[in-house]
């Protein structure tokens, strides 16, 4: 495995108490694998990759578990030290592309200097390759735009460049947080392309959190799905999204718009996923669970095998459950 | 009850005025909305779709007031919008929905004074106590909880403050609302409550809707009609359900096969040939025949005008 994260906790200490916002989170990824995380807004996704690359927002901070890449423990490591894992070797992908861009810089600068601080290449080299990356990205006549300031890019061109910066040191794992959401249908087509070659070619890992489930039905291999701080089912793509066995899972699946009909009513599960500081105590979406039943309430499920995934559900641990 | 005719929308994006003279530039024009028409009868629903920067949110905000037309107008049941909204209580009956939670929300105030300030604003409810009341009926009324009130915009996850900004709109009982892409930001579960809400608000209020989205599958579930819109303008507009089946304009047919698709697990897309062309110099003729596969040498001169809710000379011509 490529990376392996084991009951990962992130806590937020604040005026009204510890909150958990990650609890008991484990899976890996091997190389070459696309793994997909979703889950409602406020699950924890951005948290979980956040945590890997080293850059929770204080006061936020892991309490428990480990992470490891290549077996190698880097949830401890010093700051410098993971700062040069996070350029080299673990590239990220942020939603908001300002925060990733220097406005005083050239993208083609930004390339080259991010090429050149991990790889040994000279300058017409790294300029070579940052302007390939960012036709790669999909930047029409990437040879005359690489000398142009980031604000002379639209938006959607912008997120293109920070892409391009996450993989050109050529890392092992990417953790991309909702690379594509801010794209259009064709772009966005072009970039979950990319992300697909990297990890078939290059063997790179991908950690892709997304709440687009087309984009993680055409590019994951297996997902993930969060609530309220914990994956509450894993397994391959196909199984998740056609034969979810998590009643939550089943119902999120359940809430996509169709293409292809217009229907009266989108089904939807109703309320809220709980807050942090009132998870209820059982199983996490009991309130909300339209299979409820009594050991819910007073037992917390971990995830169990369940079908062809794994499932956090006291469905699958009754006598006769469809295991 | 809403209709827009000819509505344009330019800005100058020129450099600084001795930046321009010192490099002897002229001015540039770009054309975010240029010629846009349609109306929309009360209670029903037309949407807007199109790729990033083709003049959606510019639409909104023109027929919301929030920007002053280049040219054309908009008119609000029959009369000019500056003059219907030089009145509080026609302002109270408009309200918009933005794309960006984040933006929209003031960070100082808490939820329960943001929900409420458009209520104390239009004095709609006098007394707190029940302005308190309508609140956490508003606030349940887009899945969060009343308690959830005395917190502050940072304390929730994107998805969550787009429901504040819901509930927000909705507080001065408007009867017409623009939602700019008001689910983009949301989980599927969360915009699957927010468009339910949204159908069922319009079958009880009789509400009419100017909904923005670039995600198909979400335009089909709400729309009555869908107007397509590439570089400023509305290449074509149809009722909704005709347009699913039968798609006419190239560039329509072209963004229904870039959708990624949940059924097909695996299944590569055909994306959308060639990239959005700048809207400061746009191609000539049809904005569109770069990546037109139909494109022949009248579209590349002459633009087509939009007649019978298409604006393509290959259709018009028999030959689409
Ligand atoms: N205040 C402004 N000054 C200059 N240009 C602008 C301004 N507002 C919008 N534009 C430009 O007008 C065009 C249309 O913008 P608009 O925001 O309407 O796009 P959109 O269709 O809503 O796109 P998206 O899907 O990305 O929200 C874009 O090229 C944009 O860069
Ligand atoms: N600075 C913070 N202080 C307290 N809670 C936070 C902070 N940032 C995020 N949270 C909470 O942590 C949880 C997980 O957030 P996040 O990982 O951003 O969710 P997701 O990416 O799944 O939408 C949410 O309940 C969110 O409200
Ligand atoms: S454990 Fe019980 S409440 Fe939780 S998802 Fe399974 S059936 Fe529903
Ligand atoms: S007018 Fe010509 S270029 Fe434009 S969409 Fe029709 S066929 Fe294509
Ligand atoms: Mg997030
Ligand atoms: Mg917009």
């Amino acid at each position: 495995m490529l990376l392996e994260v084991k009951d990962l906790r992130v806590e937020f200490p604040t005026r009204r108490g510890v909150l958990t916002a990650l609890n008991g989170v484990s899976f890996s990824i091997a190389p070459g694998e696309v793994l997909g995380v979703v889950g409602e807004s406020g699950a924890g996704k951005s948290m979980t990759g956040a945590a890997i690359i080293g850059l929770l927002e204080p006061p936020g901070r892991i309490a428990g578990g480990e992470i490891r890449l290549e077996g190698e423990r880097i949830d401890n490591l010093p700051y410098e030290k993971m700062r040069r894992i996070r350029g080299k070797r673990i590239g990220a992908i942020f939603q908001d592309p300002l925060t990733t861009l220097n406005p005083l810089y050239t993208v083609g600068r930004q390339l080259v200097e991010t090429m050149q601080a991990h790889l040994p290449l000279s300058d017409a080299e790294a300029r070579q390759r940052a302007i390939g990356w960012l036709e790669q990205v999909g930047i029409p006549a990437a040879a005359q735009r690489i000398d142009a300031y980031p604000h002379q890019f639209s938006g959607g061109m912008r997120q293109r460049v920070v892409i391009a910066l996450a993989l050109c040191a050529e890392p092992q794992l990417i953790v991309a947080d909702e690379p594509t959401t801010a794209l259009d249908v064709s772009i966005q087509a072009q970039i979950i392309a990319l992300l697909k070659r990297l990890a078939r070619e290059q063997r790179t890992a991908i950690m892709l959190v997304t709440h687009d489930m087309g984009v993680i039905a055409e590019t994951a291999d297996r997902v993930a799905v969060m609530y309220a701080g914990r994956i509450i089912e894993i397994g391959p793509v196909r199984q998740v999204v056609r034969h979810a066995q998590h009643p939550y899972t089943a119902g999120l699946m359940a809430s996509i718009p169709p293409l292809d009909r217009r229907v009266e009513r989108l089904a939807q599960i109703d309320g809220a996923m709980p807050r942090l500081n009132a998870i209820p105590p059982g199983c996490p979406f009991s309130p909300r669970c339209p299979e409820v039943f009594e050991r819910c309430r007073v037992a917390r499920p971990e995830l169990m095998p369940a079908g062809a995934t794994d499932a956090a559900c006291w469905l699958h641990d009754q006598p006769g459950a469809p295991a | 009850m809403i209709a827009a005719k000819e509505l344009a929308r330019h800005f100058d994006v020129s450099r600084p005025w001795l930046q321009r003279k010192l490099a002897g530039e002229p001015t540039r024009t770009l054309r975010a909305v240029d010629g846009v028409t349609f109306d929309i009868p009360k209670g029903t629903t037309l949407s807007l779709v199109g790729e990033s920067g083709c003049g959606k949110s510019t639409v909104a905000r023109l027929v919301v007031g929030l920007y002053r037309p280049t040219s054309g107008e908009v008119l609000f049941e029959g009369r000019d919008l500056s003059a219907a909204r030089a009145s509080p209580e026609q302002r109270r009956r408009m309200q918009m929905i933005f794309q960006d939670p984040y933006a929209s929300l003031n960070p100082r105030w808490r939820v329960h004074d943001i929900v409420a300030e458009p209520i104390r604003a239009f004095g709609l409810v006098p007394n707190p106590a029940q302005q308190r009341e309508r609140v956490a009926e508003l606030l349940r009324q887009v899945g969060l909880s009343p308690l959830d009130g005395g917190k502050y915009p940072h304390e929730f996850s994107g998805g969550q403050r787009q429901r504040i900004s819901i509930a927000r709109a909705l507080s001065s009982n408007p009867e017409f609302l623009v939602c700019d892409e008001p689910t983009s930001a949301l989980d599927v579960s969360v915009q699957a409550q927010i468009l339910n809400l949204m159908k069922q608000l319009q079958r009880d209020l009789g509400l009419t809707f100017l909904f923005i989205s670039h995600n198909l599958a979400v335009v089909r579930q709400v729309s009555d009609r869908i107007g397509v819109m590439y570089l400023g303008r509305i290449v074509e507009l149809a009722e909704s359900e005709s347009l699913f089946i039968r798609p006419r304009h190239p560039y329509t047919r072209a963004l229904m096969e870039a959708i990624p698709d949940l059924e097909m697990t695996g299944r590569s897309r055909t994306p959308v040939g060639g990239e959005v062309p700048s809207p400061i110099s746009p191609p000539s003729g049809c904005t569109f025949h770069p990546r037109c596969p139909l494109a022949n040498d009248r579209c590349r001169a002459e633009a087509p005008a939009l007649l019978d809710g298409v604006a393509c000379h290959a259709v018009q011509e028999g030959r689409g």
